[in-house]
């Protein structure tokens, strides 16, 4: 696993997702210490059948989610570059998710503040589970060890609402015949 | 109660009253969940007068059940029952899928449905709520555009509700196509698009109630349990228990396609005829070559992931799209129709998907037409112009759609394939019956046995109080991993056998206990609680009725097919031995409990505090 001194960031290949959510188990049960599949700070999401991928923070480089919030309750982690919530001074306002280009931080079922992947403090556990089980839909990487030609390799994948993931992986998966199930 | 979300949810679609419900601890504590918590609702609810509900009249109960192990052990299921139609006694029908989940999520064990809705409708399910919706819209709709639009409704809903909550995932969805809206015997309740609880026909008996589906989503945890760490780490172990079964990772129960006919000699050929083939062309090599599209595809916490999402990617068929086939539908909608190449049998268990059927049933219908055509008993005329060849996908996929649609001799084939030869004799005035490779009513699964090379023996199916089911069978000794006794467990837990391989036989008690609190251990299920849950069904079995009965000394017995030589393989003339058989079954009625004629005794019953049963049993079957 990744020395947590050095800003990381999940890689994710959302046609290998088997759509088993052993990453919801693994995050729920590290930050919850339940099974709560939606309080987990990554969720599977199933629009398809077979076109399962993990809806979850991407830590976009200009940090929208953060800017928008008027409370400050959100900040970036200088050690992992992860968001991270202040349950504190979180209002619950839904901000933040109307500010994510993926729409994709969500309400804690039962408590007043927004869940988004903080990286389990540097070792995901979602990312844990993923590889021991050899499915490798989500693995960590850091930018060091991503540079190519000197500079930063632009590895990273943008914020997606889940329809649009959807749509895309249904359009490689079943060519013509997916359209109409989205 | 550790494990268990506390309450179930009780509906009446004929006054539309909803209704919270909680069993008693000790109740739990006997039939813990899915199949033996349904076998006990149903002989409290209906016991005393079974043989005269009609599984498809108003005063059946639908009844679909998780147990307290449900998400916690990896692969979890749901169990539906009821009164079933087809073998007119308990049949517990497990399905996995995402829905038990969301159900526990929304702080319920299980739904318990009676009466008929008055219109088609489903039920929706939230956190400690649920409301009766018209389905008016849906009804009609194949299983692929019925989730669509459920799942779109079910978010939009939800949206609508819960405006800030952000994004919301699918809610889970059970249902059934167009087969169980008409009551077919054969209708399986759907997952997904290719998940089924098929045994037992009890999508036909949702048709009945005029129900299209169940909805679900929850946002609460799954519940409290004993030892959440000690959960952790039995997870952990059953995971890398399944992680190191490689054949059933990568190629799921499918690659039995061609090693149960070409190894074992045991798969369905052309309604049963055979049981070998070395078709090639069938191999699991072929499928994961030619139409997977996704190589692992499973559901909630399964580390096994055994499902393949596969396409047919050329040639007349293109664009059909579901699961690989396992190995029942490569067998009931491939060898059995003759059929041995993947695009066939990808497009046929597709369609029976969407349909609504179940493929096991629906498969052994469509190939005793077919034997039945190819003997000339139905011609041409009575299949409505269809010239129902073995090999011909599109032929049986014409005579799939009149079994869905009941059209023609759909509507007789409907019935399972048992109670449409007892039609067709009577039609045809000709000996039909020994064609029909069922048990008590049931079609029996993929396994057959008398090459004895399969996990099958002569009395699994005969002396299974599932009847047909291959999942519960029969079994000497009766303490082995593969008897009956112990699928109890599976099925009342409810989870995923297929995830116990590899695990030592002591450790689904621990998990129990971690989950639980509750020391179970293999003296107290052997001798007491499974046998309760056995005992019942088994009773319930032979009260049967209204519309046929079993008599053990008739009907513990194999399909007639089983007595005639294997014609080719390398089994070729083998059969089952029928003296023999009747030793294996004397042997198994001591075992298990059950006097001469196949009836649990007075005192086995007494013993285990069945009084009831055994009272009933006295007045009516012995």
């Amino acid at each position: 696993m990744t020395s947590s001194q050095e800003p990381i960031w999940i890689v994710r290949d959302y046609l290998r997702c088997s759509g088993c959510r052993k990453c919801e188990i693994a995050c729920s049960l590290f930050h919850e210490k339940r099974i709560w599949p939606e309080a987990s700070r990554i969720r599977v999401f199933m629009l398809v059948p077979g076109a399962e991928f993990p809806h979850f923070c991407t830590q976009c480089d200009d940090y929208p989610c953060v800017k928008s919030c008027p409370v400050d309750a959100l900040s970036v982690s200088k050690e992992t570059g992860a968001v991270l919530v202040d349950k504190e001074k979180c209002t619950a306002c839904g901000l933040c998710i109307d500010a994510c280009p993926g729409r994709i931080p969500h309400m804690h079922p039962t408590e007043k503040y927004a869940v988004i992947c903080d990286f389990c403090g540097g070792e995901p556990q979602c990312v844990k589970v993923c590889q021991e089980g050899g499915w490798d839909a989500i693995r960590v990487v850091t930018k060091a060890g991503e540079k190519m030609m000197g500079r930063d390799r632009a590895y990273k994948l943008y914020a997606r609402k889940p329809e649009e993931v959807t749509r895309d992986l249904v359009a490689s998966l079943y060519e013509e015949a997916g359209e109409e199930r989205v | 109660m550790r494990g268990y979300a506390g309450k179930f949810l009780e509906v009446d679609l004929s006054t539309e009253k909803i209704k919270d419900l909680t069993f008693d601890e000790n109740i739990l504590r006997q039939y813990i969940g899915g199949r033996g918590l349904a076998t006990k609702i149903l002989w409290d609810r209906l016991g005393d007068r079974w043989e005269t509900i009609d599984p498809l009249g108003p005063e059946n109960i639908l009844l679909v059940l998780t147990g307290p192990l449900t998400g916690f052990f990896p692969g979890g299921r749901i169990c539906v029952s009821g009164k079933s139609p087809q073998s007119n006694g308990v049949v517990g029908s497990t399905v996995a899928g995402e829905f038990p989940v969301e159900l526990k999520c929304a702080g319920y064990d299980g739904l318990i449905i009676t009466g008929v809705a008055a219109k088609p409708s489903y039920i929706f399910i939230t956190d400690s709520q649920a409301e009766i919706r018209d389905a008016s819209h849906i009804w009609g709709k194949n299983g692929k555009q019925t989730l669509t639009m459920l799942t779109r409704e079910g978010r939009e809903e939800l949206r609508k509700r819960f405006p800030l909550y952000g994004e919301w995932k699918e809610p889970a969805v059970l249902y059934i196509g167009p087969a169980g809206e008409n009551k077919v015997r054969i209708a399986a309740v759907m997952a997904k698009w290719t998940h089924a609880a098929g045994y037992g026909g009890y999508g036909a008996v949702m048709g009945s109630k005029n129900l299209k589906a169940l909805v679900a989503k929850g946002t609460g945890p799954l519940p409290e349990v004993e030892d959440i760490e000690k959960v952790k780490a039995l997870i952990d172990e059953v995971s890398q228990g399944c992680y190191s079964s490689d054949a059933l990772r990568r190629w799921g129960t499918g690659a039995a396609g061609y090693e149960v006919g070409a190894v074992t000699s045991s798969e369905p050929i052309r309604n049963w005829q055979e049981e070998w083939h070395d078709q090639k062309s069938f191999g699991v090599d072929k499928f994961e070559e030619r139409v997977w599209i996704k190589r692992y595809w499973g559901d909630f916490g399964c580390p096994t992931t055994c499902l393949k999402v596969a396409m047919v990617k050329s040639g007349p068929f293109k664009g059909a799209v579901g699961d690989n086939p396992d190995y029942e539908l490569q067998a009931y909608v491939g060898t059995n129709l003759g059929i041995f190449t993947p695009e066939e049998n990808v497009y046929l268990a597709s369609l029976i998907d969407d349909l609504g059927l179940c493929g096991i049933q629906g498969g052994n219908a469509l190939g005793f037409a077919g034997e039945l055509y190819q003997r000339g008993i139905l011609t041409k005329k009575d299949l409505d112009g269809i010239e129902l060849k073995w090999g011909d996908a599109e032929a049986f996929a014409a005579l799939a759609k009149k079994v869905a649609m009941r059209k023609g001799i759909g509507d007789v084939l409907a019935e399972g394939s048992y109670r449409a030869a007892l039609k067709i004799k009577e039609m045809k005035k000709k000996d039909v019956m020994r064609y029909v490779v069922h048990e008590k009513g049931m079609a029996i699964g993929a396994h057959g046995v008398r090459s004895g090379k399969d996990y099958t023996t002569d009395i699994s199916y005969a002396c299974s109080v599932q009847a047909g089911d291959h999942t519960s069978t029969a079994y000497l000794p009766i303490y082995h991993s593969n008897s009956e006794l112990a699928i109890i467990l599976h099925d009342s837990g409810v989870y995923c056998w297929f995830n116990t391989f590899n695990l030592s036989r002591g450790l689904k008690w621990e998990f129990f206990k971690a989950v639980t609190g509750w020391e179970i251990g293999p003296e107290k299920w052997y001798g007491t609680m499974a046998r309760r849950i056995l005992h019942i069904q088994r009773a319930l079995l032979l009260l049967g009725g209204p519309d046929l009965k079993w008599n053990p000394k008739i009907h513990d017995d194999n399909p007639p097919r089983f007595y005639e030589p294997l014609p080719s393989g390398p089994y070729a003339g083998k059969k089952v031995d029928r003296a023999k058989f009747e030793d294996s079954k004397k042997e198994y009625y001591k075992e298990i409990g059950w006097d001469e004629n196949g009836i649990p005794k007075s005192e086995v019953l007494k013993e285990l505090g069945l009084e009831e049963v055994d009272k009933v049993l006295e007045e009516k079957v012995r």
